[in-house]
């Protein structure tokens, strides 16, 4: 110590305010799936809060097929070197050893996610044994505290990633959200049953039944395609987006990156959506659920 | 006292609810029209380079910057203090720097997110004399850190010898999050710096 006024001061890294809190600074912001190093520098260029770096977007691991897995740690250098945003990666759900490979790599946030091929059909990763912060995606409320109960310090509503359809993150955001509204309704003696119906930890469903809101940030992806699309799941009452395969995978992604981005900080005024849609080229190919051969949302336990 | 919170990315929501809990009234700010009716400004945390780019498209630092050479008191948290300072020591070229305070900054100063970290810290200003300053919880989220302070430039808190809060005339920045805690103390301190006699 060189200086008495820093005498003393003890740092606590990895606890649950500093691991909510990155996600509390990325509220309002849109979280863009990138593969490769330059396709991380366009998404920074557009005003991205962060990127999700990963093997392939959703799209490309549905027209694929395989077993979809944790990125090439040196790739996921590659965009650390070439970008200052945070970088998030992705891990295979049950994938503990992934996800040390990414915590070790010095990821800022790893998401557990259903887009990759689970590794293990009952178990999520015990995210309380991490200093780095989880993601990871619900399709309903019970879902979403499990998460938390295991230690994820994000949840995002899962949609159908890969799609460009947003109806499956509509109906994934006014479940969690209805069933919140729902909750705080309740009595104490109701509480019991809500918690036996979601499969969720008593305790929690009291605080939300208290607080009304999670006790982690809630964000939302899956079939984001346009800003329309972007203002609509924040209009519903997500607190940021993130979007995968909707910016690469469209005609030109940067006008569409940098028009998202603006659309979900101005998501409740028509005039500027009105403006930041205009002339973006097509959006990419989207894709009706009930044709679907493999649906992620349904990985998660 | 109508009190903005700059509303285009970032930790808002927090600081607007701590702002109302002291009975000053919030207003998200996303637009120049939304500035022009404030009498203070709190810049938040997020991403600076997103936020600096939505400044931009946003038609907001012309008027940013007029208000704030006017006077206008402003709390800037993290990516706030960086975009109030006077430079920006590593920021990407096209990065805003309003220069409403005489310091320059350097981004990400504590490493990445799993540095990130929390720690009792001592803070001058927030009531208590100099020799006994308040202890704060104070959360370090890829936090920057102040590298040069110019004259007149008044050093709040410090750690391992380096700036992490400071204030000069009506604008205060910190490096780390007083809006994550329940500590109302520091946004008391601004709104009593900022005119605001009911903050006491």
């Amino acid at each position: 110590m060189t200086d008495g006024a820093a005498a003393g001061l003890s740092r606590e890294t990895g606890s649950v305010l500093v691991k909510r809190g990155l996600a509390e600074m990325l509220k309002g912001g849109v979280i863009m799936d990138v593969v490769t190093p330059d396709q991380a520098k366009i998404a920074e260029d557009a005003g991205a809060s962060a990127v999700m770096a990963l093997e392939r977007v959703p799209a490309d691991i549905r027209r694929d097929g395989g077993v979809a897995r944790m990125s090439d740690p040196e790739m996921i250098e590659g965009i650390k070197a070439a970008v200052t945003i945070p970088v998030m990666a992705k891990a295979r759900i049950g994938h503990f050893v992934e996800a040390q490979i990414l915590q070790a790599l010095g990821v800022d946030y790893v998401d557990e996610s259903e887009v990759l091929t689970p590794a293990d059909e009952t178990h999520h990763i015990d995210k309380w044994a991490f200093t780095v912060p989880f993601v990871c995606g619900a399709t309903n409320l019970g879902e979403a505290l499990r998460r938390i109960s295991e230690g994820a310090a994000m949840i995002r509503s899962k949609g159908e990633a890969g799609t460009g359809n947003i109806v499956e993150a509509v109906r994934h955001l006014r479940t969690i959200l209805g069933d919140i509204r729902k909750i705080t309704q309740a009595d104490a003696a109701e509480l019991f049953d809500w918690a036996k119906r979601l499969q969720a930890p008593l305790p929690l469903v009291q605080e939300l039944a208290e607080t009304a809101t999670l006790p982690v940030p809630l964000f939302c992806a899956g079939g984001i395609a346009t800003p329309a699309d972007a203002a609509l799941v924040m209009q519903l009452g997500a607190q940021a987006v993130f979007v995968g395969s909707g910016i690469f995978k469209s005609d030109d992604p940067a006008p569409r990156a940098k028009a998202i981005v603006e659309a979900t900080t101005h998501f409740q005024d028509p005039d500027i959506l009105v403006k930041v849609s205009r002339g973006l080229g097509p959006a990419m190919p989207g894709l009706e659920i009930g044709g679907l051969e493999q649906t992620f949302a349904d990985r998660g336990w | 006292m109508k009190v903005g919170v700059l509303a285009v990315q970032g930790a808002f929501a927090l600081h607007a609810r701590r702002i109302e809990g002291l009975g000053a009234v919030a207003v998200e700010v996303r637009t120049a029209a939304a500035l022009a009716e404030v009498d203070a400004l709190v810049l938040p945390g997020g991403e600076s380079t997103a936020i600096s780019m939505l400044l931009e498209r946003s038609g907001l630092v012309a008027p940013l910057r007029e208000r704030l050479a006017a006077g206008m008191p402003a709390l800037g948290t993290c990516a706030g203090m960086i975009l109030l300072a006077g430079e920006v020591v590593d920021g990407r070229p096209d990065q805003i720097s309003l220069g409403a305070i005489d310091v320059a900054v350097r981004r990400n100063a504590f490493g990445r997110q799993v540095d990130s970290f929390e720690a009792d810290l001592p803070v001058r200003g927030l009531g208590g004399g100099d020799d006994d300053p308040a202890v704060v919880r104070a959360v370090f989220i890829r936090a920057p850190v102040v590298e040069r302070v110019g004259p007149g430039v008044e050093v709040l808190a410090e750690v391992d010898g380096r700036a992490v809060a400071c204030r000069q005339g009506a604008v205060m920045v910190t490096a780390f999050h007083p809006e994550l805690t329940a500590d109302d103390r520091l946004h008391r301190a601004f709104l009593r710096s900022a005119g605001w006699e009911a903050a006491r």
